[in-house]
Parts: structure tokens; C-alpha cells; sequence
């Protein structure tokens, strides 16, 4: 694998749509122009768990504008993959309140919405259970993550090696269920023509979201066309489909040849697209006076959907931080009758480092050492698990060069001991890994037409800002400036690409850009004929599996607690970064700024309360649901340090869009105990 | 689709007359609560009376009848003061307006402050004076018609009280509703011992605000003591030397834009070290805006030290009754009175030492 000559790579580009998006031009899935859309509404259920024992559509017809219903006695039917989330009107059993039950077609959404509301559903309750309980008798051992990663991990013995070592902490950690209701919410236009469907989507992965709409009608991939031109955050709710596209999608095949256009409420963001499941983390660490650790267990009880398993990956991270001879992790899950949690913003790594980085600090404090200390004697040489080396890792240059710009040399060893104006003020730190991930499966076309190199590959661009990172990546590839690059993407009319997440889509598909870039330059040197091209498929990496790959990051956190009345305020943050190569420093500090912002959410804000009564998350809209207001975001500092790796591809570049949410929140908590001598396990801390 | 008519009349009287006339009719003004309940169902009014051109968008200097010194005792102390008329502020004057106005900025820094902790910026571009004294609570089970709730309909239980109560009352709730009053304004209006004027069918009225919002009792569906049809037109804020020295804190779940789980509005007067006078009401812990005349008697005349002012805050807490609940209950409000009392009294103390 040859590194590219970074000569645009690595400089602040401006955002190639950015002129788009502020003059309002930029169109979203449910902006797209289409003649005569109908309009849906959909039916929901009111209970948690039971069977649909009547459904009375008769007002709702009555009403004029109403152009059809679905109910699942006449909906179309739809091939069973396996996922009950999209067996959408396909039975008559509820498995999560706010599931759809029926819906409405009509010619204006006020009608639809008018007319939803007159269907008449009749339910057959059963008992149902949506309070999260680490005791629950339903508590199980995940049969998978969501990474992909085992569910258990071992080494050696810990349990005695905590019961041996100098000093142990045993502490439990928790987090609670969170949304990530992206500012666009999930919105869909669909309309069929004979066995041929064409859709809008916001979508993180055009290609997934054909492979799911041809697998549930039946239909080739051929006749599934999905473009997602621009897409308003997605933060992994976009990542797969939900039900409520199915639901479009499904309404627009009993109306073929008209449009059908549709955006989730707000409170849909809350019920039908997934969350972040809730946590219990049993963490014990185990350490030599001198602060070597023993052993580390981090025990993890999440929540899950009866109807659908999914495993938060929490403790993953933990295997790969720090080194310990003995070491556990593993994954037990309780399953509710909500719908399925899914992907969220650094899904595992974002509430796991919450409790390892929390207990590290609390080692700390029972060692009586720095807590940056404690890190750095802990570093390890290899992977602590597998035991292959690192392509590289740079977690101690991080700590080191946030601590010289934090000032860390000048905090007080002892808690609580800086009270200015009725706020006691203290600092925490913690640190942050995210794997460097590439995905197979992309395919990119080069085409030289009219004096510049079109680049074609279906990615997707969430806001990170791929369709700017990859013009720059092609303009070095083809040794060409990036006026003489046309980049297009998030359609699948281009070759495919693969999802935009887990922080992997500039290393996907800019790798598989650079090879085909290589290709056209081997076939057609640098002075092409009109038409010349070249294409290839993601090249494999051949270090993969003998070399560990991943960013490291230190997040710094200065706390403010009144005295009074206990609110907490974060005057500064700071995060640091070994992430490889940073391909454009304007884009990558939003990521970055973004990610820690997200994280100071989570620490202060963040938890969708789910009523058990009723099953349903009760502050479910962005007045009760609650993420930092500009006025809780002060000083705020992202930074990096220049990491050279040739190993993990062809950029030298790790995924940056998850690691400035991990740790972030626990540098808070571990701030705000400095502050105040307090220690709180719970997120979130307000 | 749930049709109303929509009436844009020209004056009070008619805007009065309009919504008399119809049980089911409601007033618009900057529409930030009622439009949003418009939508979620939560309201279904079968006509919209807009009083866009009936209410006074004035803020003016008050000849209030009264001799001007506030202390209702007739003396007419200090009336050759410009500084201590009171201020009339029609009930159309936007609430970035009123926070904004000079004279409420020195007389009333409370009411300033209260307004500019509410909501957002624009919001308060679009809410009005009358409109934020009749806005209603924020429970999460009164605004999901999924959830049954008494204050929406005297039928159903309420879903709050064993239900998630972290924004709920602790004084003043009934076992029928302890949704708090969400408004700032009006819990600094209650401690300036602000009055409303009100046009009815019969004339006008002129009420304490500390009067206009009600308990809950045995009827939670309404919020006022204003009849049906009844119309805010201004509020009134007597002249008032102490409410110079007056603040309002405000504690949240985040720095800006929620609403209050405690708040404090307070005015101090002391002398010598000792507290000579003071208004205290408090927000996010009852049905409506808390005068708190219990700290206040504990406070007169009493050393002006943190002691005090904790003693007088637990005083006014003497008939608290937070809800525990398996969603977090409440009771995490009674320490955060104290602490948020104290430190708004404290505050307002250092600022008459220097």
C-alpha cells in the first residue's frame, strides 16, 4: 500500500455544498420537488405490547381528501427478512408503543392527520415491560454486539487477581436510554412505477437502504432507486431503515404512478428510529501500589427489544486501553417492549468509557497519583487482548500535550479545593479510543470528460462533509488541483458505497478512490483521452489482523458546581487527538467540537425517561428532551497532534466523526468530583 | 381536521365580546403556547380571537392613582421622584421588549431578568405580557393527549403523580394536579407586587397577580381566576423602591432555554444588617407563581446572614410535600429552594454593601 502525496489533503477546503446549504438550496429528502405528492399519516399504538383485535377505518375514509388506508389486513405484503422492525403491517401483534398500526393516504397531510386520528383501534393488552432492571429474570448474555466484536472476553483470572491486588475500586456505572433525533428527521418520498420504485431518503447508505427496500418487495436492485443527495445528521438513526420508510414506501405501492411524501414528528424521532440503550457497568480495578494494574473486569447489564436484539459493544474499548494481566469483559442483556435500540453516536466506546475512564479516575484518587499518571503507567505495548502491536498510538502524547495546554500542572492533587464566587471549580481528565475502520464493499468509477476527472461512488454525505474530503482525496490521487475534480455521491445510480458510520467512510471509500485512481493513472497516464476510465472495488488492507488500528484522543474538562444549588456548568473543554492524518482541519475540528459537545449532553443532559406505565419516553421532544443550549457550550478547544501512518490506508487517515464523544463525559464527572470531593456514578449528572 | 373560526377584531371590547360568545373560544396573542397545543391536540378551540390589533404594545410611566410610594399607606413619600412612578405595560408589549425597556431595566431589574431567562430570544420576540401570565404548564402528560391528565379533562386521573415529577410542584398541588406554572415573568410580577387590569363583559377589574392564577383543588382545568372572555390589558407595577434592588435566579437544567425547576424572585432592602424589607415569590414549585409571605415574615427585621435566609427558606417549606416517584420524584427541589433562596438574598446583600 502506497501513502499519497498529500498536497490538498490535509488544508481547509471549503465544504464543496456549503454554498448550498447556507442560501437554503441544498434539497433534503422531503424538499424534493415531485408533482402531486399524497400525503401520509400514520396510526400508532398506544400500548407497549398486545394484539390489534379490530380496526375500524369507516370515519376515516368518510373523511373527503383521504385517498387510502393500510392496516395489516390489506396492507401489501412484504418478504420477512428476519428483522421484525420492518414487518411493518404485516401482523396484527404490538410489540412497542408508538409501533405503526395503520396508516393514512391523502391528499394533504392535514387531512391524513385528520383522518389517522378517526381509525378506531382495538387492542387486546398483554402485559408489558419497559422499566430497565439489571435484576430483571429476563436477563441474558448478549448472543452478539453490535460491533461484531465477541460478547465476552477473558484473560487469566480476575476475580481473584482484584480479590490479590494492593488497591481495588469496584464501582457501578450508569447511563440512560438517549435519542439522537438528528435536526432533519427521517423523511422519505417514494413513488413506484409498475415494480420500479424511486425514493428520497435521508439516509446514511444509499446502497443499504435499496438492498433493504428491493429484499422486503421482492424486487432486483434494479429497480430500487434510492438518492440522498444531502442528509440533515444522522448520527447512526439513519444508518439501517426503520419502520417508518417501510411504511412509506409500502402506502406508495397501493398508489402507483403518484408520490408519497413524508417526515417523521418530532415525537416519531423519539419512538419508531432507535436509541441508545440504557446501561448498568460493573467496573473493578485492580492495581500494585505503585498504580500498575492487576486486573480490570468491566461486567455490562444494557437494555435491549424483546422483538430484536441488539448489543450495545460498552465494554469493547475496555479491551483495548489498558494494559492488566488479568482482564474481563462481557455483555448481559434485559429486553423490553420498546422498539429496537440501535447505533448511536459511538455506539459502545461513547457509555463504556464512562465507566472505565470514570474507575481510572477513582484508581487515582485510592493510589494517591496523578490520574494522568495512572494512564501512562498502564500504557501498553501491544493490544492488551489480542497482543498484536499498534499501527500506532499516540494515547500518551495526547494526555501529555492536553495537560501542557490545560495547565494540568497547576490543579490541585486534593478535591475540592477551589471555591471562586460560590462555584467550586475542579478539572478531569479521560481518554478516548475509536478503531479505525475500513469497510469492503465500495466501488468507485473515475471518468475523464471535458477537461476534468468525474469521481463516482455512492456515498453519502451526513454533514461531515464527504463530498469535500473526497474531491480532495481524488485531487491528490490524480495528482490534479480539485478544480479539476467533480465528486458525486449519494445516489444509487453511482457505484456503490458503503454506510456513512462508524467513523468509516473517508477511510472506505477514499481508499477505494485512491485505488481506482491508481488504475486510471496506470491505464491512461496524466494526459487522458476524452471518456478514458478507470474503476475499482475497496482494496482489502493487507495489515489487517496484524496490526491494532484505531484514534486515540485525551479530553480535558474544567467543572463549575455551585455551591448552593449543585448546577454544573463546563467553563472549558479540551480535546486532543492522534487520529492519523487530518485531511481538512476546518471539517475535522466540527467533528471533533461536535462530538465533545454531544459528550458535555451527555454528561449534564441527556436521558429520555421512559414511563413504565405507559412505555413510552414521556419528554419526547426537544423542549423535554434535553441537549446543550449554546449558553452550557463555553470555551471549547479541539486540537491534534501529527500522526504518521502508513498502515491503516492509502490517506495515512483514522475516522474522526465518534472519538469526540468518548470520554468526554466522564473527564466531566471526573471534573466535577475534583470539584466538589462528590463522586456521581449516574449520567446524567444534572 | 378540527375547523374554528378566526376573528381579527379591532378592539378589546369586541375581542371581549367574541370570545364571550363562544364557550369553545380562545384568544391569540403571540400564539408560542397555543399554537404548539393547536397542534398537538391539545387544545381545540372552536374559534381564534387574534388580539394582534386590540392590546397596547405601550410601556408608559403610571400615574397609578396610589400616592406613588408603593407602601399603600397614603403618605405620598418621595412622589417628587421621577424614579418612583410605577410602570404600565400593555398586555400586547413583547417580552424582549419589556426586558429591554430602560425604565424596567432600572426599577425592576427582576422582571428584566425573569423575562430574559425565559424561553429564547425568539420567543420572546413573538410572546407577549398577557400571553406569558395565561401560558400553561409544560407537564409532559398534560401536552400528550396519550397520557391522561385531569388538567385537560376532569375525567381522567393524573398521570403525573406517580409518573416523572422532576419539574412537578412540591406546594400548593392537589392530589389531582401538581403541574407548576412555567412562567418567569410572573413569578418577578408576584414578587413586585404587579396588578393585572382586566376587561370583561362587565367592565374592567383590576386583580394582584399574586391573585390571577389559582390552585388546583378540585378542578385543575383551570389555571386562572379570570372568567370566560375575560382579556388581560396591562399589567401594572406599582412604584417601588425596593424592587430596585431586586433579582431573579433561575436554576435549570441547563444554562438557557428550560424552564425552571427552581426559581427566585426577591427584593431586599437592609439596614444596618438587618433585613428592613422584602419581596420573595418563587417559580417551578407550585401551580402558580409562590409568594413566599412566610420566609418574608421569617425575614423582617431579622440579621441579614445566610442563617437567616436558609432559616426563612425551610420556614416557607414548613408545608412542602414533594412527590417520590420511581422516575426520580421531586424532593430534590427542598435543598434547591434553600440553596437557590440563599444565594439570590446573599447576592442582593453584597450588592447593598458596595
Amino acid at each position: 500500500m502506497t501513502v499519497l502525496d498529500a498536497r490538498v489533503m490535509g488544508t481547509s477546503v471549503r465544504r464543496v455544498e456549503g454554498p448550498d446549504k447556507v442560501t437554503g438550496t441544498a434539497r433534503y429528502a422531503a424538499d424534493q420537488p415531485v408533482d402531486a405528492p399524497l400525503h401520509l399519516h400514520p396510526v400508532q399504538a398506544t400500548v407497549a405490547r398486545g394484539r390489534i383485535t379490530g380496526l375500524d377505518t369507516g370515519a376515516a375514509r368518510a373523511v373527503p381528501g383521504v385517498v387510502g388506508i393500510l392496516t395489516p389486513d390489506d396492507a401489501p405484503r412484504l418478504a420477512d427478512l428476519g428483522d421484525p422492525e420492518l414487518r411493518v403491517l404485516q401482523h396484527h401483534e404490538i410489540h412497542h408503543r408508538g409501533q405503526y398500526v395503520a396508516a393514512v393516504l391523502a391528499e394533504t397531510p392535514e387531512v391524513a392527520r385528520e383522518a389517522a386520528g378517526l381509525v378506531v383501534v382495538t387492542v387486546a393488552e398483554e402485559p408489558q415491560v419497559t422499566a430497565f432492571d439489571e435484576h430483571s429474570p429476563a436477563r441474558h448474555p448478549a448472543a452478539t454486539l453490535a460491533n461484531y466484536a465477541p460478547p465476552t472476553s477473558g484473560i487469566v483470572d480476575p476475580d481473584a487477581a482484584l480479590d490479590a491486588a494492593a488497591v481495588t475500586v469496584r464501582a457501578t456505572y450508569t447511563t440512560p436510554v438517549q435519542h439522537h433525533s438528528p435536526m432533519e428527521p427521517h423523511a422519505t418520498v417514494a413513488a413506484w412505477d409498475g415494480d420500479h420504485v424511486v425514493l428520497y431518503e435521508s439516509s446514511q447508505g444509499v446502497a443499504g437502504a435499496r438492498d433493504t427496500v428491493a429484499a422486503l418487495f421482492g424486487l432486483g436492485e434494479d429497480d430500487v432507486e434510492v438518492a440522498s443527495p444531502h442528509v440533515g445528521g444522522g448520527f447512526g438513526a439513519k444508518g439501517s431503515l426503520h419502520a417508518g420508510t417501510v411504511l412509506t414506501v409500502l402506502a406508495a405501492r397501493t398508489v402507483p404512478g403518484r408520490a408519497v411524501k413524508r417526515a417523521l414528528s418530532r415525537r416519531e424521532m423519539f419512538e419508531t428510529v432507535g436509541h441508545r440503550p440504557a446501561t448498568v457497568q460493573h467496573l473493578a480495578l485492580g492495581a500494585t501500589a505503585d498504580g500498575r494494574l492487576e486486573a480490570i473486569t468491566h461486567d455490562v447489564v444494557a437494555s435491549t427489544a424483546r422483538i430484536e436484539e441488539f448489543g450495545e459493544p460498552t465494554a469493547t474499548g475496555t479491551r483495548a486501553m489498558y494494559a492488566a494481566p488479568h482482564r474481563r469483559t462481557s455483555h448481559d442483556l434485559v429486553p423490553l417492549d420498546v422498539d429496537p435500540p440501535t447505533y448511536m453516536r459511538a455506539p459502545g466506546e461513547a457509555p463504556g468509557s464512562f465507566g472505565l475512564e470514570c474507575a481510572m479516575d477513582e484508581l487515582a484518587v485510592a493510589l494517591g497519583l496523578d490520574p494522568i499518571e495512572l494512564r501512562v503507567r498502564n500504557e501498553p505495548e501491544v493490544h492488551p487482548e489480542s497482543g498484536v502491536p499498534f499501527s500506532t498510538r499516540n494515547l500518551v502524547a495526547c494526555l501529555r500535550r492536553g495537560a501542557e495546554r490545560f495547565g494540568w500542572s497547576a490543579r490541585p492533587p486534593q478535591p475540592r479545593a477551589s471555591l471562586v464566587d460560590g462555584w467550586w471549580h475542579g478539572t478531569g481528565v479521560a481518554a478516548a479510543t475509536f478503531p479505525a475502520i475500513r469497510f469492503p464493499g465500495s466501488t468507485a468509477v473515475i471518468r475523464f470528460r471535458h477537461g476534468r476527472y468525474e469521481v463516482e461512488i455512492g456515498a453519502t454525505d451526513i454533514g461531515q462533509g464527504a463530498r469535500t474530503v473526497l474531491t480532495q482525496i481524488a485531487a491528490d490521487a490524480l495528482g490534479v488541483p480539485t478544480d479539476r475534480i467533480e465528486v458525486a455521491i449519494g445516489d444509487t445510480a453511482l457505484p456503490r458505497g458503503t454506510v456513512a458510520g462508524g467513523s468509516s467512510g473517508t477511510a472506505s471509500w477514499g481508499s477505494t478512490i485512491s485505488e481506482a485512481a491508481d488504475r486510471f493513472r496506470d491505464k491512461w497516464g496524466d494526459d487522458p483521452e476524452e471518456g478514458a476510465e478507470a474503476d475499482a472495488a475497496t482494496p482489502d488492507n493487507p495489515w489487517a489482523g496484524e496490526l491494532s488500528m484505531a484514534a486515540y484522543g485525551a479530553q480535558f474538562a474544567e467543572v463549575a458546581v455551585h455551591a448552593d444549588t449543585g448546577e454544573i456548568r463546563v467553563p472549558r473543554l479540551l480535546g486532543v487527538y492522534a487520529a492519523g492524518r487530518i485531511l481538512n482541519p476546518t471539517l475535522a475540528r466540527s467533528q471533533f467540537l461536535g462530538g465533545m459537545v454531544w459528550g458535555l449532553s451527555m454528561a449534564l443532559h441527556e436521558r429520555s425517561v421512559v414511563d413504565p406505565r405507559f412505555g413510552h419516553v414521556v419528554n419526547h421532544d426537544l423542549a423535554g428532551y434535553h441537549i446543550a443550549a449554546h449558553a452550557d457550550v463555553r470555551e471549547m478547544t479541539a486540537e491534534w497532534i501529527d500522526e504518521d501512518d502508513p498502515y491503516v490506508n492509502p490517506m495515512g487517515s483514522k475516522g474522526i466523526g465518534e472519538i469526540g464523544i468518548v470520554g468526554t463525559a466522564a473527564a466531566i464527572a471526573n471534573a466535577a468530583y475534583h470539584a466538589t470531593g462528590v463522586r456521581r456514578r449516574e449520567l446524567p449528572l444534572m | 381536521m378540527r375547523p374554528f373560526t378566526y376573528a381579527r377584531p379591532d378592539d378589546a371590547e369586541a375581542a371581549v365580546a367574541t370570545v364571550g360568545a363562544d364557550p369553545g373560544a380562545v384568544f391569540l396573542a403571540g400564539g408560542t403556547n397555543l399554537l404548539d397545543h393547536l397542534k398537538l391536540g391539545v387544545a381545540t378551540p372552536s374559534s381564534v380571537v387574534d388580539l394582534g390589533r386590540v392590546t397596547s404594545t405601550a410601556i408608559t410611566e403610571l400615574d397609578d392613582g396610589g400616592d406613588g410610594d408603593g407602601d399603600g399607606d397614603g403618605d405620598g413619600a418621595a412622589r417628587s421622584s421621577t424614579t418612583r412612578s410605577g410602570l404600565r405595560i400593555g398586555a400586547g408589549a413583547l417580552n424582549s421588549d419589556v426586558a429591554a425597556h430602560p425604565l424596567v431595566r432600572r426599577r425592576y431589574p427582576a422582571l428584566a431578568q425573569a423575562l430574559l431567562a425565559g424561553a429564547s430570544g425568539q420567543l420572546r420576540n413573538m410572546a407577549t405580557t398577557g400571553g406569558n401570565l395565561l401560558q400553561r404548564t409544560r407537564c409532559v402528560y398534560f401536552a400528550d393527549t396519550t397520557t391522561p391528565c385531569t388538567k385537560r379533562d376532569l375525567t381522567q386521573p393524573c398521570s403525573a403523580r406517580e409518573g416523572w415529577t422532576r419539574y412537578h410542584a412540591i406546594l400548593g398541588a392537589s392530589e389531582h394536579c401538581l403541574a407548576t406554572h412555567p412562567s418567569d415573568m410572573a413569578v418577578a410580577l408576584v414578587a413586585l407586587d404587579a396588578t393585572v387590569q382586566v376587561l370583561g363583559a362587565d367592565g374592567t377589574r383590576t386583580l394582584p397577580v399574586a391573585e390571577l392564577h389559582r390552585l388546583p383543588g378540585d378542578d385543575p382545568t383551570h389555571d386562572t381566576v379570570l372568567r370566560h372572555g375575560e382579556l388581560i390589558t396591562a399589567v401594572d407595577l406599582p412604584a417601588s423602591p425596593i424592587a430596585a434592588r431586586s433579582a431573579y435566579r433561575k436554576v435549570r437544567d441547563r444554562a438557557s432555554y428550560a424552564f425552571a425547576l427552581v426559581s427566585v424572585a426577591a427584593a431586599l432592602g437592609v439596614r444596618e444588617g438587618t433585613v428592613a424589607d422584602v419581596r420573595i415569590a418563587l417559580g417551578g414549585v407550585a401551580p402558580k407563581p409562590w409568594r413566599a409571605t412566610r420566609a418574608e415574615d421569617a425575614l423582617r427585621g431579622a440579621p441579614a446572614t445566610d442563617e437567616s435566609y436558609r432559616a426563612a427558606a425551610r420556614a416557607e417549606l414548613a408545608d412542602a410535600d414533594p412527590v417520590e416517584s420511581p422516575l426520580g420524584g421531586n424532593r430534590f427541589k427542598l435543598d434547591l429552594v434553600v440553596g437557590a433562596l440563599t444565594d439570590t438574598l446573599r447576592r442582593l446583600t453584597e450588592e447593598q454593601h458596595s
